[in-house]
């Protein structure tokens, strides 16, 4: 309960940071050979906020986040329609895909340590985009780690393999790595669910921390993380925006929709 | 198993009568057709497994006893490893030296896989890494097809083909060579090693692709950094059979190389293979005689050479090198 108080507060506190219009969903429609996982969504995503999309499995949230960074192109079948502007320019027309994604981080719900060091796998976007200087990689691969809260756990070993590293660590390492890229946007997309509790408690705290810097959005399918962490949250059920609202009006009762107050008093999903 | 095991089936049986009204009413000690034919499979795929090994353990004890006697009567082996004057048909004094033979193989071989090596982990990264769908399908079936392509076909190639190629382009008087040799082996080689080669890529999982891919690395970047490195140990098996496969080809080696003893010191030079030697001579040899152990002196040679290639490929498949 304190938890959620703690949050509440923060949250208001912190109201006044969120501002412009990071992402601008209009119409978007996402399709895997001809089935349809996504239809017409339309909303916007603010700088600086914490943005919860929750709902129960194949509602379309990971289909919308890959959207997001054009991650759809490693996928043959699938289609997307509708525009996406990212920055006020839509994702589509931006010639150069890489740099793209490299502005829009990404967490996907099952850590992946890459075969590699830690400290290459931190490194490994930096070296990506041309940086080779020693120093100013180890300077990124502390802050990185120190930002994702592993930090003092693998100082001593940041030549040992990611992959070795516990679950909740490897997730921590992959936040670490999705923040080296210095990204304007991360996509967290259900984080916690290969982590413990502790953990999970963890890595909120550094989200919190992290929405003064840049901008999240949240895929979970723990309606109570939705409302720890996001100001203001997305229902989606089998493929459709239900309501976009503040979290709190959503949590206490007043819906837009009467779906969304049975889906997130556990009724149903 | 205990009694009481044994009754216990039965037992629900005898109750239950109507529920299970086909089953006999006391199966616990029947043991039906199922159970027969359950162990006779069991059987032939013990013999079926078992059998490979006996063979080659066969095999082995065979090789060995031909040319066991050799290496203990008139094996000189700092003649066998130094001496370039294979010699065995000699009247007045037969030497055997295997030295122009194993650098006849080795060179053949080594230029095989400069010519190989390449080919097939391009190949393999393009097919497993860049190309989709229908063409990559089609590139897969392509490269098996090649791979089945008898040797002998390739030595034609080799004695027509490359042989007049080589004499023409590089101004030499005889186009049967190390480079004609190589050439040929390399692309009989490319082919499988490049089906071993990609499917080590195969097996680095996708999601390490998607999240380097997701940070914005480009797919040769993805290839170079994340996939490469994760398969590290499986290209090098793939390279390792590839050089086994050069060791131990014959027919291809026979007809390219020129057959003619001799320590290459340029790739233009004709040589003679271990494998050759073997195919060519051991018809003509009386069974039992010096020439004939020696031959299978080359044989144990060439056997131990491929099981060190082929238990190098292994070990560094599983990764033991890398602790």
């Amino acid at each position: 309960m304190t938890a959620i108080d703690t949050g509440q507060h923060q949250r208001s506190a912190d109201e006044g940071l969120a501002g412009d219009v990071k992402i601008d969903v209009r119409n978007l429609s996402i399709g895997y050979a001809g089935k349809s996982a996504l239809r017409n969504v339309s909303l916007e995503i603010r700088e600086h906020e914490i943005f919860g999309i929750i709902g129960p499995a194949n509602s379309g949230k990971t289909s919308f986040l890959r959207a997001l960074n054009r991650m759809d192109e490693f996928t043959e079948s699938m289609t997307v329609d509708g525009a996406i502007r990212f920055n006020g320019r839509d994702v589509r027309e931006w010639r150069n895909a890489y740099a793209l994604r490299r502005r829009i981080g990404v967490v996907f719900p099952l850590p992946v340590g890459l075969p590699m060091s830690i400290y290459d796998n931190v490194a490994l976007a930096p070296r990506l985009s041309g940086i080779r200087k020693k120093q100013q990689l180890d300077d990124i691969v502390e802050r990185c780690l120190s930002r994702a809260a592993l930090w003092d756990e693998v100082r001593d070993r940041l030549g040992s393999l990611g992959s070795l590293l516990s679950g909740g660590q490897q997730q921590r390492l992959t936040i670490a790595r999705a923040l080296s890229q210095d990204p304007e946007l991360l996509l967290l997309d259900e984080f916690s669910i290969a982590v413990d509790p502790v953990t999970t408690m963890r890595i909120e705290d550094v989200l919190k921390e992290l929405r003064r810097e840049i901008t999240i959005v949240l895929v979970t399918n723990l309606v109570q993380q939705a409302r720890r962490l996001a100001s203001r949250t997305a229902f989606f059920l089998m493929g459709e925006c239900v309501e976009v609202n503040d979290t709190e009006a959503m949590f206490t009762g007043t819906v837009k929709d009467p779906r969304t107050r049975e889906y997130v008093e556990g009724r149903f999903g | 198993m205990t009694p009481t095991d044994m009754s216990r089936p039965a037992d629900i049986s005898t109750r239950q009568p109507d529920s299970a009204p086909h089953r006999a009413r006391d199966d616990a000690d029947r043991r039906g057709f199922d159970w027969y034919v359950d162990k006779a499979v069991q059987l032939i795929v013990f013999v079926g497994g078992i059998s490979a090994i006996i063979f080659i353990f066969g095999i082995f004890i065979f090789v060995t006893r031909e040319g066991v006697g050799f290496l203990f009567e008139g094996f000189d082996l700092v003649e066998f490893f130094t001496s370039p004057r294979w010699m065995p048909t000699s009247s007045s004094n037969p030497t055997y030296g295997a030295a122009a033979l194993i650098l006849g193989t080795a060179s053949v071989t080594g230029l095989a896989m400069i010519v190989a090596v390449p080919f097939s982990l391009g190949a393999a990264v393009y097919i497993g890494e860049f190309a989709t769908g229908r063409s990559r399908e089609t590139l897969k079936v392509l490269v098996e097809l090649l791979a089945a392509i008898p040797s002998v076909v390739w030595g034609f190639i080799g004695l027509s083909i490359m042989n007049s190629l080589i004499v023409r382009i590089f101004d030499v008087p005889v186009g049967l060579n190390v480079l004609n040799a190589g050439i040929i082996l390399g692309l009989m080689a490319a082919p499988i090693m490049t089906t071993i080669a990609e499917d080590a890529l195969r097996a680095v999982p996708d999601t390490y692709r998607e999240a380097a891919e997701a940070m914005g690395a480009t797919r040769w970047q993805v290839v170079w950094r994340v996939v490469l490195p994760a398969s590290k140990n499986g290209l090098m098996a793939a390279v390792l059979l590839g050089v086994g496969r050069g060791f131990g080809e014959t027919m291809a080696v026979l007809m390219a190389t020129g057959h003619s003893i001799n320590i290459p010191d340029s790739i233009f030079d004709s040589v003679r293979a271990l494998t050759a030697t073997i195919a060519a001579e051991l018809g003509e040899t009386a069974v039992g005689s010096e020439h004939y152990r020696a031959l299978f002196t080359l044989g144990i040679f060439l056997f131990i050479i491929t099981f060190l290639i082929n238990l190098t490929a292994d070990l560094v498949v599983r990764g033991t090198g890398d602790r």
